[in-house]
């Protein structure tokens, strides 16, 4: 099986194809991104005009283009529908699909674990415990972001008591980042069951919130979640090198000029920001985060200057579309939540299962 | 000149000292080996070495400035580090594995030029993977994989190669055809700083060892002067007679049963 050694090697022996092997993905990596936009804006016009109230789909681009100008001569209702009530839904929808996929993609290259997701650090756990607080305790100081807040603030506080943890045995090791992180999650996931025993009435809101929803969503979340998750994936591709070089240990990296601890903390904390605003605005929402760099890296390989990019594109085309069924196609919305993880899941299965067949054999 | 100047070094993991008093010099186009039984500081000599970790106190000079004061990539253009082990995850081609030893002297957003990829062609080739060039490193054998690594190390064009156990799990085919590669290098003046167990293959590939125990060094200079049986037996606690061979010329250990 193995190739002998050449004994001696000429030095001209240069393979014309092999300038192929390198730049394999560039070309089609710039496809990829030009068809995902497409496809996107596309769900974008599609989806604003369906739902209980039809609009046609010319009509849609007239008001998206009238609303960038003036905005007069159209129809009451139908602006309203789709400019207040239709487009902040689904601009949220995209871009918290976007922003699960990014994290996605940096914690599976840090954790240097293909089945990492953006929640495995214990984001979700103490998003949900800050929700869960704010409802039960009637928080309401901040209005409508009370319980944004309260989960952002759990998500945050979490983070940094799973890095405090992780980083106490000196070096940062994925092992170390991953248990500390289902120590917390475990503990914190006890605090909102014992909540959910508390709440009486309440309990409904914070299951129906745990669930994750889009409903009712402002141009105030997208303009939280636009920000957060333009900020964090510019950051991860200003790294996106460096997260390859991370692939080959941390050692291996440092000696090609990474700094692999800063690195790595950066890039974490970053990811798990980022997530935490999408947890906070929509919920906790699974299998995005997991799936879509699944199935980007079996496109365009592992090279995170191609996947963060693509990745970002295709968990918004694929919230966005997941979104739209539960409110538009579906007789009655399902918590998208619910949504992602029953198609994902059984997914998830037949890639995992085919990839140990493929490792086995 | 030397490449490398330590003096005085001392290193150590909270209270445990590690490296203690170390000073020596390496050279350029010379193939060194660090021996030394397990825990005896090795691998955190080369790591001092690679800039991975700064010593507590004592000077430690490259080329004649403080290895502090290189910036990373600097040093990433200067010194090579092949490891033990390698375990990827993720489906990356060997020719891409070996490209990132260009990284540092590709711009971040950069894309590979012409002569790195001519110098990527050629260390393939020297490590015998053009026929495995587009295939999946997680897929490789052992073997196979090391050598990507090591040809990854070889693309940075490092005058400096440190090797840290790097040919412990191969068997002794492609441990030769390895070392061959980094004997090479020597040959065309670069330095070589190698840590191994495997005490013959040291007698074979080094001309000079540094015998390290509990963090001192304890012997240095010609491999010849420092591979003796006295010494085997005070550091390495075994009895074991140190054989000439006159081609090649060199010293080999034959082990008996005894251990000191």
């Amino acid at each position: 099986m193995d190739k002998p050694f050449p004994a001696k090697v000429s030095g001209t022996q240069m393979k014309a194809e092999s300038h192929h092997m390198f730049c394999k993905w560039r070309g089609s990596a710039w496809l990829l991104v030009c068809g995902l936009s497409g496809l996107l804006a596309a769900e974008i016009a599609y989806s604003a005009g369906s739902g209980f109230l039809k609009i046609p789909f010319v009509e849609v681009i007239r008001i998206m283009i009238a609303a960038l100008g003036d905005g007069r001569g159209l129809d009451e209702l139908g602006t309203v529908v789709v400019l207040d009530v239709r487009l902040p839904r689904i601009l949220t929808a995209a871009l918290v699909g976007g922003g699960l996929a990014v994290s996605g993609v940096v914690f599976q290259g840090i954790l240097l674990n293909p089945l990492a997701d953006p929640y495995t650090l214990g984001v979700s756990a103490g998003a949900a415990f800050g929700a869960s607080l704010a409802i039960l305790g009637n928080f309401t100081l901040l209005g409508v972001w009370s319980v944004p807040a309260l989960a952002f603030g759990g998500a945050a506080t979490t983070l940094l008591a799973v890095v405090y943890l992780a980083s106490g045995s000196g070096d940062f090791s994925s092992g170390s980042l991953i248990l500390a992180g289902i120590i917390v999650a475990a503990i914190l996931s006890a605090g909102v069951s014992f909540m959910k025993y508390l709440a009486d009435e309440h309990v409904g809101i914070i299951i129906f919130w745990l669930m994750g929803s889009f409903a009712s969503k402002s141009w105030a979340d997208v303009g939280v979640t636009a920000t957060s998750v333009a900020l964090g994936t510019a950051l991860f591709f200003f790294f996106s090198r460096d997260l390859n070089l991370l692939a080959l240990g941390s050692r291996a990296a440092g000696s090609l000029g990474v700094a692999p601890r800063r690195i790595s903390l950066i890039l974490l904390v970053g990811a798990s920001l980022v997530s935490a605003v999408c947890v906070a605005v929509a919920g906790v929402i699974g299998f995005v985060g997991l799936l879509v760099p699944h199935m980007v890296r079996s496109v365009t390989g592992p090279d995170n200057r191609r996947l963060i990019p693509v990745s970002a594109l295709a968990g918004a085309c694929l919230l966005l579309g997941a979104d739209t069924v539960t409110r538009a196609v579906l007789p009655q919305e399902i918590p998208i939540g619910v949504i992602t993880a029953l198609i994902g899941g059984p997914f998830f299965c037949v890639v995992y299962r085919r990839r140990h067949r493929q490792r086995g054999g | 000149m030397p490449m490398f100047a330590l003096n005085a070094i001392d290193f150590d993991y909270g209270p445990k000292a590690i490296l203690s008093n170390v000073a020596l010099t390496f050279e350029r186009g010379f193939f060194y080996g660090i021996i030394g039984p397990n825990g005896s500081g090795k691998t955190t000599l080369l790591d001092l070495l690679a800039g991975h970790l700064r010593p507590r106190h004592g000077t430690l000079l490259l080329e004649e400035r403080a290895l502090a004061r290189y910036s990373r990539k600097a040093l990433a253009r200067r010194i090579a580090l092949v490891a033990q082990d390698f375990r990827i995850d993720f489906p990356f081609t060997c020719a891409e594995v070996v490209m990132m030893g260009r990284y540092p002297y590709i711009p971040r957003f950069g894309r590979p030029g012409v002569a790195d990829r001519q110098v990527v062609e050629r260390v393939l080739q020297e490590a015998g993977l053009t026929d495995l060039a587009g295939r999946h490193v997680h897929r490789l054998s052992g073997g196979e994989r090391q050598r990507v690594v090591f040809a990854r190390a070889l693309a940075q064009e490092s005058a400096i190669l440190l090797l840290d156990e790097a040919t412990a799990h191969l068997d002794m085919h492609h441990a030769i055809g390895l070392l061959n590669l980094a004997a090479r290098r020597v040959a065309q003046g670069a330095l070589v700083i190698a840590v191994m167990q495997d005490l013959n293959l040291a007698a074979l590939y080094c001309d000079r060892l540094v015998c390290l125990r509990a963090g001192k060094v304890v012997a240095s200079g010609a491999m010849t002067e420092v591979l003796t049986a006295a010494m085997l037996h005070t550091v390495f606690r075994i009895k074991a007679r140190v054989g000439h061979s006159a081609a090649p010329p060199t010293r080999q250990v034959v082990l008996t049963r005894e251990a000191v």
